[in-house]
């Protein structure tokens, strides 16, 4: 424990001199949900130099899945003979019209399940009833559900299928590079998805942008420690690549994870919310076994994109905006009653900042949302 | 976060009855022969006392005139119904005897009414007998009156309890938030999230194999002893549902000041720490069933944490943090890296996160 606080004081200390010595301000993205999560839930975010500020990137994989997505799985939960197994955070996530969770409340079969293969179990217990895993998440997911389908093909369950809204990271991160809007001085890598893919899925990002990079773990001082890194990096004006969670990622990833999802999947362009369509960033299955595709199997026609009005959740997840300037935010939107996913899922930016990092203020103090909702820390 | 030793066990075995057999049958509540049978057999062997045996439509307890009474009533919904280290029927008397405990009370009595599904297993129902008796002593609070009801399959998923309780409190006790004022420090009498993470572990990933217990006990004896030693304490709450996040958020919205929780001195086990992780709950959040916060004047604070540890259910008792100065009600905590972040109340259902 006490190395543990040595270095993260050190890399702290670190950090606040090399930031000193850089003047300027330095904006760094978290690309994944754990990361921004972690940031708040250590404090981390009141011990940053005054010059340095993180901003959440599309790293939450509920907060990206597009609206329609979510639209798709209500309705099929409202189907009687359908039973929908989804993971904790989708239960909350409003739709168009209401939520899993009010869906469930309203007698549809919803369940929450930890694994797919529980999915499959179910499926394999009840053949009276249809099973549909909502499959949400990055590279770190989506192998689960290929081996869920690879399973479900060995043990020829015809009641089993996956609504899949699976995402790769890399993409999301050029489009957003490429679309210019968003400006950031390097990226804090996901540490879980690099674990899927190798670190070297990400080197374009020094080498064609010069950007520099970190991937890191998730605990206070590695995290501290590839901050340091970042901004060292900067100063230096070297922007490159740096591995600070070898202990889980190296170069090549897990092959045979990413074979197995090449087995089932192949890449297609999918919608993100607040990114638009991103061309062969998500996941389909592949022709072989479109069985198992419930968009398919249930004539589901894929409503259009209409995000709840006023919300802001796609330009928080791409860091245009943060949760306060959004007019909904703790005025309308908050964890109990959310409008958008950012405030949903526990990875969810909104809902990082609403329960961390946020004092109530009556509205109307919150002309300026933005510099009076934060929450004040005092030395 | 501080380590915290192993946990205090008290060997109390119920006296063996004969195991009944079958399955609970709808008859079993309708009030006529066969829930005669069920109350003799099965229940009062078990729960054996003189007030209860009697039978009488109400249980008479005793009352002096100078003290006050509280009550109370919880209702135990849990699934699964058995879970390392208790079982909805050590949770439904534990719970009960709890609430009367933090409010300065002696328990005095139980009222147990049981609702169960036509088709629970018989040996199932003793084995919460059982654990009932044995808490109930551990307690020494007797269960002194009581109902069955049996309901239709599908209506209900094996066994719900709901317990009342009555206690005594002196006329001079006065356990109040409002009472709280800036300097004043908060205590736990140990490791916390230990109850919740053991059930959801349970019930959400029984494929894991973890040392991880459930914390319910019965409180009363730690809390008087408490009482004895610092007789002013100012306020005192068990960190049930919503845990101790929960507790601190409501006191310091009571009493209208910050309160600071420090994270390093906030107990917490390290297999509790791992099953928090693996389910993406923060251990803050979980729900206790036997641990208790209480709010001291800051010259009290030794004191009471030394009374806490001289008790089995104490041992690991720490100073968790303190009120302070600014009038804004809310909680914060100082991370264990010198950070500060607000602490909230949890929402209500405590959804696992996806990766």
């Amino acid at each position: 424990m006490t190395n543990t606080k040595d270095t993260t004081a050190r890399s702290l200390k670190a950090l606040h001199e090399t930031a000193a010595k850089v003047g300027k301000p330095l904006s760094f993205m978290e690309v994944c949900g754990t990361h921004t999560m972690s940031v708040f839930r250590s404090g981390l975010r009141s011990l940053l130099p005054e010059n340095v500020t993180l901003l959440s990137g599309p790293g939450c994989p509920v907060c990206v899945t597009a609206q329609s997505d979510i639209d798709m799985l209500i309705e099929l939960a409202c189907d009687r003979y359908v039973t929908i197994c989804t993971y904790g955070d989708m239960l909350r996530v409003p739709g168009a019209r209401g939520s899993l969770e009010r869906a469930r409340g309203d007698g549809a079969d919803v369940r929450v399940v930890y694994s797919s293969m529980d999915a499959v179990d179910i499926a394999q217990q009840e053949p009276q009833k249809q099973i549909v895993f909502a499959a949400v998440g990055f590279e770190t997911t989506a192998p689960a559900t290929a081996a869920a389908v690879d399973r479900a093909v060995k043990l020829k369950l015809t009641n089993f299928a996956v609504l899949a809204s699976h995402k790769l990271v890399m993409p999301a991160v050029t489009a957003l590079l490429e679309g210019g809007g968003v400006k950031v001085d390097g990226f804090l890598l996901p540490g879980h998805v690099s674990v899927i893919t190798g670190w070297r899925a990400f080197v374009s990002i020094p080498g064609k942008y010069g950007l520099p990079c970190v991937v890191g773990g998730f605990e206070d001082e590695q995290i501290v420690v590839a901050l340091a890194d970042l901004v060292s990096m900067v100063h230096k004006s070297k922007p490159s690549l740096i591995n600070q969670y070898p202990q889980a990622v190296s170069e090549e990833g897990n092959t045979v994870a990413r074979a197995l999802l090449t087995k089932i999947f192949e890449p297609c362009d999918v919608p993100w919310r607040g990114l638009g369509v991103i061309p062969l960033s998500g996941l389909a299955l592949r022709p072989a076994y479109k069985a198992f595709d419930a968009q398919r199997k249930f004539h589901l026609t894929r409503p259009p994109d209409r995000e709840p009005k006023g919300c802001r959740c796609g330009e928080v997840i791409t860091g245009a905006v943060t949760p306060p300037q959004c007019v909904l935010f703790d005025n309308g939107c908050t964890p109990t009653h959310p409008i958008g996913p950012c405030m949903v899922s526990g990875e969810g930016t909104c809902q990082a900042w609403f329960k961390y990092h946020r004092v109530r203020v009556p509205n109307k103090h919150r002309a300026h949302a933005d510099s009076t909702a934060e929450y004040e820390v005092t030395a | 976060m501080t380590k915290a030793t192993t946990q205090p066990s008290t060997p109390i075995t119920p006296r063996v009855h004969p195991t009944p057999h079958g399955r609970v049958s709808l008859a079993h509540g309708g009030g006529g022969q066969l829930t005669d049978e069920l109350i003799h057999d099965t229940i009062l062997p078990r729960l054996d006392n003189k007030l209860l045996n009697d039978l009488l439509d109400s249980a008479t307890l005793p009352a002096t005139g100078t003290d006050r009474l509280a009550m109370t009533i919880d209702s135990y919904v849990v699934q699964p119904w058995r879970f390392p280290g208790g079982d909805i029927g050590r949770l439904a008397v534990c719970g009960t005897v709890n609430d009367l405990a933090v409010c300065g009370g002696e328990p005095l009595g139980i009222a147990l009414s049981l609702i169960l599904a036509e088709g629970f297993e018989m040996t199932a129902l003793g084995q919460v007998l059982d654990s009932i008796a044995v808490a109930s002593i551990e307690a020494g609070v007797p269960v002194v009156t009581g109902d069955t009801k049996v309901v239709g399959r599908g209506q209900s998923d094996g066994i719900y309890i709901t317990t009342a309780g009555i206690g005594r409190v002196p006329k001079s006790r006065m356990l109040s938030p409002q009472r709280v004022q800036p300097g004043d420090v908060l205590i736990v009498n140990g490791p916390v999230g230990e109850h919740g993470l053991a059930v959801m572990l349970e019930r959400e990933l029984p494929q894991v194999i973890s040392v991880l217990r459930s914390d319910a006990a019965p409180l009363n004896g730690l809390t008087q002893a408490l009482l004895q030693r610092v007789p002013d304490v100012l306020f005192m709450r068990d960190a049930t549902r919503s845990g101790l996040a929960g507790v601190a958020c409501d006191i310091a919205r009571d009493c209208g000041w910050r309160v600071t929780l420090d994270e390093s001195c906030i107990p917490v086990r390290p297999e509790a720490q791992h099953a928090a992780d693996m389910l993406g709950l923060d251990p803050l959040e979980v729900a206790n069933e036997g641990k208790v916060v209480a709010v001291v004047r800051p010259y009290e604070a030794d004191a009471a944490v030394s009374a806490m540890r001289q008790h089995p259910l104490g041992q690991n008792a720490q100073v968790i943090g303190h009120v302070g100065h600014e009038s804004d009600g809310l909680c914060e905590l100082r991370t264990l890296i010198g950070g500060r972040r607000i602490i909230q109340k949890p929402y209500g259902e405590q959804l696992p996160r996806i990766c």
